[in-house]
């Protein structure tokens, strides 16, 4: 049925390909009009698993990488980028520590691809001071003492970015709710809680 | 995670042909739910075709109430006006969900469609009936605090994560569909498919279908809606119990009630017979206990997740409080 008739396709595709390389060069644009001419003409070419151009915007940078479809935003920015700052915690987005923007909004990057992150305007805590003046919201992580190993901090502090930007209310309990995404397993809480809403405005 | 293909779709009909062609091949939106099971070796697609390009995010007004695109985002869908009035409980259950970080990345089709966050379900060197068909079922005989206590079979006794589904059952949604043969309505009652011998198979969905809307019709009932969750942790967590409760009250009596339930079952789970029990009585105390002793109706637990029953008991009397403006 389905299946069988797919592979027969492949099969097709895959017979036909050393052929039709052999005398036109892979990559060519005559292979990709023979190969669009065995395969359906509606099925999408897909690209991978080997390392793929992929063009990522960060803090305001562009930067064209070859990656697999499989690296993760976080994995890119880290391994690829040296944007250490983002910070690998659980890796399936349940602590909130590789937080960063995608178009002004929060979002986990260890679960976006970093090939689905093109065309997005990535911000991580690299992006957030000028120079030596830090952005609002580091300075009151310091001035609070908003973390112990700090670990957690570079996700905590592009949530609480996010959460000034969304206007959230900045009462300790909505606070705590529009942070719950980031874990602190110092237990910070109560002075991350004070940096946020000094952040935001709130008096102490 | 495996290495797989990445395909990116501009339009609908290419989407369908190409995941419809490859038994293997998953679509992929927001991906919290798809490359986490890909990390767990759960998930081990061909190849991913990235949909979150196609013009399916709108909310817009529906002749009878309003159509949510599949690739909407929950933060988007909790915070629109239209949705927090007149279905206050597909709002609240969008924001007792996930993270804020989350709800950013997650679409409404997805959220439908995400699977069970079973530990047995998650853990590739368990035997689960859902990952591999005739494995055998881990939670049947081990740690099962979680699990359903209604709706369940001897091969899987999982529950449904969705908050947005337990209050989409209760309102009525419809969810819009396409599939190689066009686009089909599809009741949600009639969405999810409980496991039997098959708990591989969760919905009516054919390998290909792409969720293109769901639909709620508006209504007074909708409009008096409720979402209850209850769980280990104050935020961030999946519901241990939780119920979406809707009532319409005229003249002191109840027209028209709405209760569904969700962490019971493998699916989320409409109370036909706490709805029967309210018809017709006046709206207070007495009649939220009698309706929420018919919701228990059939429960049964399996010694670690007896508690759930009693736990649910409590929970629709309490949503059935709040619900229709009553408190």
């Amino acid at each position: 049925m389905e299946f069988s008739k797919v592979t027969r396709r492949r099969f097709l595709l895959r017979a036909a390909l050393p052929t039709i390389a052999a005398g036109v060069g892979v990559g060519s644009p005559r292979l990709s009009a023979a190969v669009a001419a065995v395969a359906s003409v509606s099925v999408l070419p897909a690209q991978g698993p080997e390392p793929i151009p992929v063009s990522l915007n960060v803090n305001g940078r562009s930067y064209d990488l070859r990656i697999e479809p499989r690296v993760t935003l976080l994995d890119a920015l880290r391994e690829r980028l040296a944007l250490t700052g983002t910070k690998k915690g659980c890796d399936q987005g349940t602590c909130g520590a590789c937080t960063v923007l995608a178009d002004g909004r929060r979002v986990n990057s260890c679960l976006t691809l970093a090939v689905m992150a093109q065309g997005k305007a990535i911000t991580t805590i690299e992006g957030l001071a000028k120079g030596d003046e830090l952005h609002p919201v580091q300075a009151a992580f310091l001035a609070h003492d908003g973390f112990q190993c700090g670990y957690c901090t570079p996700g905590q502090i592009m949530s609480a970015v996010a959460l000034i930007a969304e206007k959230r209310p900045a009462d300790e309990a909505s606070v705590r709710e529009w942070m719950s995404g980031n874990i602190c397993r110092c237990g910070a809480y109560p002075n991350i809680v004070a940096a946020v809403r000094a952040a935001a405005g709130q008096p102490a | 995670m495996n290495a797989f293909r990445y395909a990116r779709a501009n339009d609908v009909a290419s989407a369908l042909a190409t995941v419809a062609a490859d038994p293997k091949a998953k679509y992929v939106a927001g991906g919290t739910n798809v490359l986490d099971l890909m990390k767990e070796y759960v998930e081990q697609p061909s190849v991913l075709v990235d949909i979150t390009h196609l013009p399916l995010r709108g909310i817009d007004p529906a002749p009878h109430g309003v159509r949510i695109g599949a690739l909407a985002l929950m933060s988007d869908v909790a915070d629109h006006p239209a949705v927090a009035r007149d279905f206050p409980a597909v709002s609240q259950a969008l924001l007792l969900s996930a993270s804020p970080q989350l709800r950013n990345m997650a679409t409404i089709g997805g959220n439908i469609m995400q699977r069970t966050r079973c530990a047995y379900f998650r853990d590739a060197t368990q035997p689960c009936n859902k990952r591999a068909p005739g494995a055998g079922c881990a939670a049947l005989e081990g740690v099962n605090r979680q699990h359903a206590v209604v709706g369940g079979s001897d091969h899987c006794i999982c529950t449904h994560p969705s908050d947005l589904a337990v209050a989409l059952l209760a309102l009525d949604a419809v969810v819009h569909v396409r599939g190689r043969a066009g686009e089909r309505a599809i009741p949600f009652a009639s969405f999810y498919v409980l496991p039997g011998a098959t708990p591989q198979r969760e919905t009516v969905l054919e390998h290909g279908d792409l969720i293109a809307a769901v639909e709620l019709p508006a209504s007074p009932l909708a409009r008096g809606s409720y979402y209850l969750k209850v769980r280990d942790r104050a935020s961030y967590e999946f519901a241990l119990v939780s119920v979406a409760a809707a009532l319409d009250v005229a003249g002191g009596r109840i027209r028209a009630a709405r209760v569904a339930l969700g962490g019971v079952a493998p699916a989320p789970w409409r109370a036909h017979d706490a709805e029967a029990a309210l018809a017709g009585k006046r709206p207070d105390a007495a009649a939220f206990a009698a309706a929420a002793q018919a919701a228990t109706h059939g429960m049964r637990g399996r010694g670690q997740n007896d508690f759930k029953i009693a736990l649910a008991r409590r929970a629709v009397a309490r949503a059935l409080a709040h619900a229709g403006g009553a408190a």
